[in-house]
């Protein structure tokens, strides 16, 4: 595993934005992988971070970006939206010369709209933001303040909010509730159903899932190469 | 008890609420398949069970509606709902008749 810096001019930004890196250099499958949203990102890391050495096993190089506002990115979460996460999505997979995109979950909604490739368990911006804003109530209920998701929404599109920690901005909340996923061939949904596995994304400590790493590796392995 | 024959009744015979709930908890709790398998009516679920944290929560209650397909609003969630399993699977099965 290595790290990529890539050109990334995203709002707040230093103008790059680092990338995690596997497999051969000059593999001619090259999976961009688009991380799930938020919290989530940090529930499926150890899951991709495996599928990406997997990957490499066979052959496969693949790139984990960190969105800008996310991970080791100086760029303010609270100035990015999904639009400048789909740039930066398009910038990274022309540094890396990408063949294919898997996205995961809530990443989805940030595939090109031509893009070749998988989208894993995907989930709409709308859902995503609904569990998010329901934790914050359930919360605030807990602590005795009554807060409800209506009121939530309507002051988050105005001034932006602080969803489980992570402050989005107005744009970022109006832009989930609008993100419907992509249609795409069923064959290129890839589900818990079918791969087997666990939903990492939902558990307070994740863990890992070697097995399912392995199968999300070997369906994409198998299609990707030429 | 009683009440929940009647409810289990008026769902028909094909009622797969209580597996699906213990499958849909041991998912999103991260918890052992025996564990689950022993949840009854009086199992404490909320309080007792230290990964219920609230984005746990609220994790548990999309999964509750994407599988069972139901909408859950949200002045029905409180700490009675939570408190034992057999509440949760009396409010799911209500929710699924309608």
């Amino acid at each position: 595993m290595r790290t990529l810096a890539w050109p990334c001019p995203a709002p707040g930004g230093s103008g790059e934005e680092f990338a995690l890196v596997a497999g051969p250099e000059d593999a001619a499958a090259r999976v961009l992988l688009v991380p799930a949203l938020f919290e989530e990102a940090n529930k499926t890391r150890r899951l991709l971070a495996e599928t990406m050495r997997a990957l490499a096993a066979r052959g496969v190089a693949s790139v984990l970006p960190d969105l800008p506002g996310c991970g080791e990115s100086l760029a303010p979460l609270e100035l990015q939206d999904l639009d400048s996460w789909r740039a930066a999505v398009r910038r990274c997979a022309r540094r890396f010369r990408a063949s294919h995109y898997l996205a995961i979950r809530g990443g989805a909604v940030l595939l090109p709209r031509t893009a070749k490739g998988w989208s894993f368990e995907p989930v709409a911006g709308a859902s995503l933001l609904r569990t998010m804003v329901r934790a914050r109530t359930i919360a605030a209920r807990e602590e005795g303040r009554e807060e409800t998701a209506a009121r939530l929404l309507d002051l988050g599109r105005v001034q932006g909010l602080e969803l489980a920690g992570y402050r989005l901005g107005a744009r970022m909340i109006a832009g989930l509730e609008r993100a419907d996923l992509p249609k795409r061939s069923k064959r290129l949904v890839l589900t818990l159903a079918d791969l087997g596995g666990e939903p990492l994304w939902r558990r307070s400590e994740p863990g890992e899932d070697p097995a399912l790493a392995a199968a999300l590796a070997a369906r994409i392995a198998v299609e990707a190469t030429p | 008890m009683r009440a929940d024959m009647a409810q289990h009744k008026a769902l028909g015979a094909h009622d797969d609420s209580a597996a699906q709930l213990r499958a849909i908890l041991r998912d999103v709790l991260g918890l052992e398949p025996s564990q689950v398998e022993r949840f009854n009516d009086r199992t404490e679920l909320f309080g007792s069970l230290p990964e219920l944290d609230s984005m746990a929560v609220a994790g548990l209650l999309t999964e509750m509606e994407d599988r069972l397909d139901i909408v859950i609003e949200d002045d029905e969630v409180d700490g009675e709902l939570l408190s034992t399993f057999g509440n949760l699977l009396a409010f799911a099965r209500a929710k699924r008749r309608r």
